[in-house]
C-alpha cells in the first residue's frame, strides 16, 4: 500500500497547453494517505475520472506530479505503478472459470499456486463466489461478472492502491446495496488503500472515510462525511450533499437577524459576528432534515405556507414557500404535517452562512487550529 | 381515456417475458413499473407502444382493439434509457421532427417546440447539436421530443438511469410537474424503489413477467401483498426473521419472544416470516413494548446525516438504519430495539397476514 500525493497537478486534454486551453483539472494538491478509503465525488464533467486516470497512470499530467510514497511515478503507466483497477464494466475472461479469472492477477505476477488459491477462496468467500468459482465467466448474469470484475481488482494484496471507477452504475439496488458493504467489509478487514470515483452520494458517503468533492475540475472540499454533511464550505457542497440537498436563501444582516425578503430568522451569536465581517453576497443556508414544521397555532419560528408533501416511506418531504422560494424539510415517517398554515423553525445551531458562495466561518476554524 | 392490457403473455423462443398481465390505466394517470433487470418492464413498455406483438392477449385503448395497430398509426410517445436524438439535428430539429412528421404547420410547430423546450429549461439550446449537450440536456431533448405531440400515451424505460444521482433528483422533481400539464397516461419504469415512492401516483410491481400487486403507491410500500413485493419494493433491503406463534406468543428466531395483542390475536398458531424496515430498527428502547435483539456489528457505514449498522443475530444478517451519526466497532455485541406494531408478517405461503398500522395525524 502506498501513500499517493498529487503534487499540483493541472491537466488539459488540448495537446500543447496554454493559459487559454480549457482545463479538465485546474490545480489539484492532495495526499491519500496508506490503507485510506477515499472517495471523489462530483457530477459528470468534474474531473473525477481524469484525476483517476491520474493516478492510475492511463494519463499524464499536463502540470504537476504524481507520488507513491516518495518516488515519482508521474512518467510510468499502470503496469508498473503496482495498482488494480475496477470499471464500471465487467473486465473478464469470458472463456475461463470463475477461479481462473480470479486468481490470473497472481498467476501473472508468479504467485506460487498454493497462495493463490487461499487468497483465490478468500476473495471468493467474501464475495459470495465460492458456488461458482468452477464456471465460466461468459455464462454469468451481469451483476455476478461484475462481482468477479471486483474480485479480480482486489485479489492481489500487495498493490499500492485499489482504483475503483463507478464500478456499481450498472448493478441493480438490492445487488447495490450488498456489494458497497462488501467493498467496505473488505477495506476493514484487508486494510488496502482504497480510492472510488462516483456520482453517487450515497456511495461515496457510505464507503469513504474522506470524501473529495468536486466541480469543474477542482477538489472544493475534502472531508469526512459528518463534515461535509454538517459544515460544507462551499453552497456547491451544501447543494450536492444531501437528499435534498440544502436549503439556501438570500439575506442581509441586521445583528443577529438575518432578514429574508421582509421574514427574521434569528441567528447565533458567533454566526452573526462572523456574519457582519464577511464581505460578498451573503446567503442563508439551512438541510432539510434541521427544519422543523409546526402548527400555525404556536408562536415559534416564522410563518409559511405548504405547498406540497411527498410521501417516501421512511420519510415525508413537504414543500413550503417562504419570500417566494420553495423550501424543503424533511421529516420522519410517522412525525405530524400542520394542514396549510404552518411554521416553520430554524434551529440556529445548524444555519450556516455563506459569503459568495464560501462558507463563513472563524480564522482560527479555517487555518486548522480550531474544530478539526 | 384508458389502455388496458388483456391476458397478455409474450414468450420468445420458449422462454416467457411476460406472464397473464391485467391492467387497466386511466387519463392523465402516473403509473410506475417497478421491477429488477430482466423482470419485463421494456417487454411490457414495448407491448403497450405497439412495438412489439404480444403472444396471447390484447391491449386495448378506449375499449378498442389496438393489439395487430403498428406504433406509427398509435397516439404513444417513448423515452428511452440512452438518450436517443438525431444527432445531426439541433435541437430544435429534434423536437420538432414528430410535428413535421405529423405534417403540422411551421407556425404551430414553433409555437409547440418553444413551449416544449421552456417546460424542461432548454429553451437556450434550440441551436445546438447533441454532441455539443451535457447528459442531462441531451435526455431533456429527448424527453421534449416526446412530449411535444402530446400523445394519449407516454412511456419512459428507465429515463433517469443514465444520469448523475443530482441530476436525477432534480429532474424528477421537474418530470413530475410536467406529468401534471398533460392528460397522458404515464408509464415509466424503474428498479429503484425510492424513486418509484418519489414519482409517486399508482405502481405495478412487476417479477419475472408476471404481476405481483398494482394500487396507489404509498399503499403498497405499506401493505406490500406477498414477502416477493416487499423485497422488490425496499431499499435498503427489508430484514426478514422467520418464525413461529403459538399461544399468543410470537417466537423470532432462536430466543426473541414476544405476547401477541390486538389485531395480531386473529393470527391462527403456526409458522410465520417477520419483515422488518431498516429504520424501524432502533438503538433505544422507545417504547415499553419494543423487543430486544441481541446481535453483533459486522459493518457500520455513515452517510451524512444517517449510520448504517449492518448486525448480525446468529448468523443472520439484518440492517438497522439510524439517523445522526453512530460509529461503532466490528464485533461489538449491541441490543436493537423493534415494535412489534411494525413488523410485517407473512404466512406460510409468504403472504401478508399483518401489516404496521400507520397513526393517522
Amino acid at each position: 500500500m502506498a501513500r499517493i500525493v498529487l503534487d499540483k497537478i493541472a491537466h488539459s486534454y488540448d495537446s500543447n497547453p496554454d493559459e487559454t486551453s480549457e482545463y479538465a483539472l485546474k490545480w489539484i494538491h492532495s495526499i491519500f494517505e496508506n490503507e485510506g478509503a477515499y472517495a471523489l465525488l462530483g457530477p459528470s464533467g468534474c474531473g473525477k475520472t481524469t484525476l483517476l486516470n491520474l493516478i492510475s497512470g492511463l494519463l499524464t499530467p499536463s502540470k504537476g506530479r504524481v507520488l507513491y510514497d516518495a518516488a515519482d511515478v508521474t512518467d510510468l503507466p499502470p503496469e508498473k505503478r503496482n495498482i488494480a483497477q475496477v470499471f464500471q464494466f465487467p473486465v473478464l475472461y469470458d472463456t475461463m472459470s470463475v477461479y481462473d479469472n480470479l486468481a490470473f492477477p497472481l498467476r501473472n505476477r508468479g504467485v506460487p499456486a498454493g497462495k493463490v488459491s487461499t487468497r483465490v477462496h478468500e476473495i471468493a468467500e467474501i464475495l459470495d463466489l465460492s458456488l461458482v468459482l468452477k464456471k465460466k465467466a461468459a455464462g454469468l448474469t451481469a451483476d455476478a461478472k461484475q462481482k468477479v470484475s471486483l474480485g479480480r481488482g482486489l485479489v492481489r494484496n500487495d498493490v499500492a492502491a485499489i482504483l475503483f471507477d463507478e464500478p456499481l452504475t450498472v448493478i441493480d439496488p438490492q445487488l447495490k446495496w450488498y456489494l458497497r458493504q462488501k467493498i467496505k467489509l473488505i477495506h476493514e478487514e484487508l486494510k488496502l488503500t482504497l480510492i472510488y470515483v462516483t456520482h453517487d452520494q450515497v456511495e461515496a458517503l457510505t464507503f469513504a472515510e474522506k470524501v473529495a468533492v468536486m466541480h469543474e475540475g477542482e477538489i472544493v472540499q475534502t472531508g469526512t462525511p459528518k463534515e461535509l454533511f454538517e459544515n460544507p464550505e462551499h453552497t456547491f457542497v451544501g447543494y450536492f450533499i444531501g437528499s435534498p440537498g440544502m436549503n439556501f436563501l438570500p439575506c442581509t444582516l441586521d445583528g443577529t437577524v438575518a432578514h429574508v425578503d421582509g421574514t427574521d430568522i434569528m441567528l447565533d451569536h458567533k454566526i452573526s459576528e462572523l456574519g457582519r465581517k464577511a464581505r460578498g453576497k451573503l446567503e442563508l443556508g439551512i438541510r432539510p432534515m434541521y427544519l422543523q414544521l409546526c402548527s400555525g397555532s404556536t408562536n415559534d419560528g416564522v410563518p409559511v405556507q405548504i405547498q406540497a408533501v411527498e410521501d417516501l416511506g421512511s420519510y415525508n418531504i413537504v414543500t413550503v414557500m417562504l419570500a417566494g422560494k420553495p423550501i424543503r424539510v424533511r421529516q420522519e415517517e410517522g412525525l405530524p404535517i400542520p394542514s396549510d398554515k404552518a411554521r416553520l423553525v430554524f434551529p440556529p445551531q445548524w444555519i450556516r452562512l455563506y459569503a459568495d458562495g464560501r462558507l463563513v466561518k472563524s480564522k482560527e476554524v479555517e487555518n486548522g487550529k480550531v474544530g478539526k | 381515456m384508458s389502455l388496458s392490457l388483456v391476458n397478455i403473455d409474450k414468450t420468445v423462443a420458449r422462454e416467457i417475458h411476460l406472464k397473464n398481465i391485467n391492467f387497466s390505466f386511466e387519463s392523465g394517470s402516473r403509473n410506475v413499473l417497478l421491477g429488477r433487470t430482466l423482470s419485463g418492464k421494456t417487454s411490457l413498455l414495448r407491448i403497450m407502444a405497439g412495438i412489439d406483438r404480444p403472444t396471447k392477449g390484447r391491449v386495448l385503448l378506449d375499449g378498442k382493439d389496438v393489439t395487430r395497430l403498428s406504433v406509427r398509426k398509435r397516439s404513444v410517445a417513448m423515452v428511452y434509457q440512452q438518450f436517443i436524438n438525431y444527432p445531426s439535428f439541433t435541437v430544435y430539429k429534434n423536437i420538432a421532427s414528430p410535428l413535421k412528421i405529423a405534417g403540422y404547420k411551421k407556425s404551430e410547430i414553433d409555437r409547440c417546440v418553444r413551449e416544449t423546450a421552456e417546460m424542461l429549461h432548454i429553451e437556450d439550446l434550440l441551436d445546438r447539436l447533441p454532441a455539443d449537450l451535457s447528459g442531462g440536456q441531451q435526455q431533456r431533448t429527448a424527453i421534449a421530443r416526446a412530449l411535444v405531440k402530446d400523445t394519449d400515451l407516454l412511456l419512459l424505460d428507465e429515463p433517469l438511469v443514465n444520469l448523475d444521482y443530482k441530476l436525477r433528483e432534480e429532474l424528477r422533481v421537474e418530470l413530475q410537474q410536467v406529468f401534471k400539464k398533460r392528460k397522458a397516461i404515464v408509464v415509466y419504469t424503474t428498479t429503484e424503489p425510492s424513486e418509484a415512492l418519489m414519482m409517486g401516483g399508482n405502481i405495478t410491481v412487476i417479477d419475472e413477467g408476471r404481476v405481483l400487486q398494482t394500487g396507489p403507491t404509498p399503499d403498497v410500500y405499506r401493505s406490500p401483498k406477498t414477502f416477493k413485493v416487499a423485497e422488490i419494493f425496499s431499499d435498503p433491503p427489508i430484514n426478514c426473521i422467520n418464525g413461529k406463534i403459538r399461544d399468543n406468543t410470537a417466537c423470532l428466531g432462536h430466543n426473541i419472544e414476544f405476547p401477541i395483542k390486538d389485531r395480531l390475536t386473529a393470527l391462527p398458531d403456526g409458522n410465520y416470516k417477520f419483515g422488518i424496515r431498516s429504520h424501524h430498527f432502533s438503538l433505544l428502547q422507545k417504547d415499553k413494548n419494543d423487543t430486544e435483539i441481541r446481535t453483533r456489528v459486522k459493518l457500520s457505514e455513515i452517510s451524512g446525516s444517517e449510520t448504517f449498522i449492518h448486525v448480525t443475530y446468529d448468523d443472520l444478517p439484518l440492517v438497522v438504519r439510524e439517523a445522526g451519526i453512530t460509529p461503532l466497532r466490528i464485533g461489538d455485541l449491541i441490543s436493537i430495539y423493534v415494535n412489534p406494531d411494525n413488523l410485517f408478517i407473512y404466512d406460510e405461503q409468504e403472504n401478508l397476514v399483518a401489516a404496521p398500522q400507520m397513526v393517522s395525524n
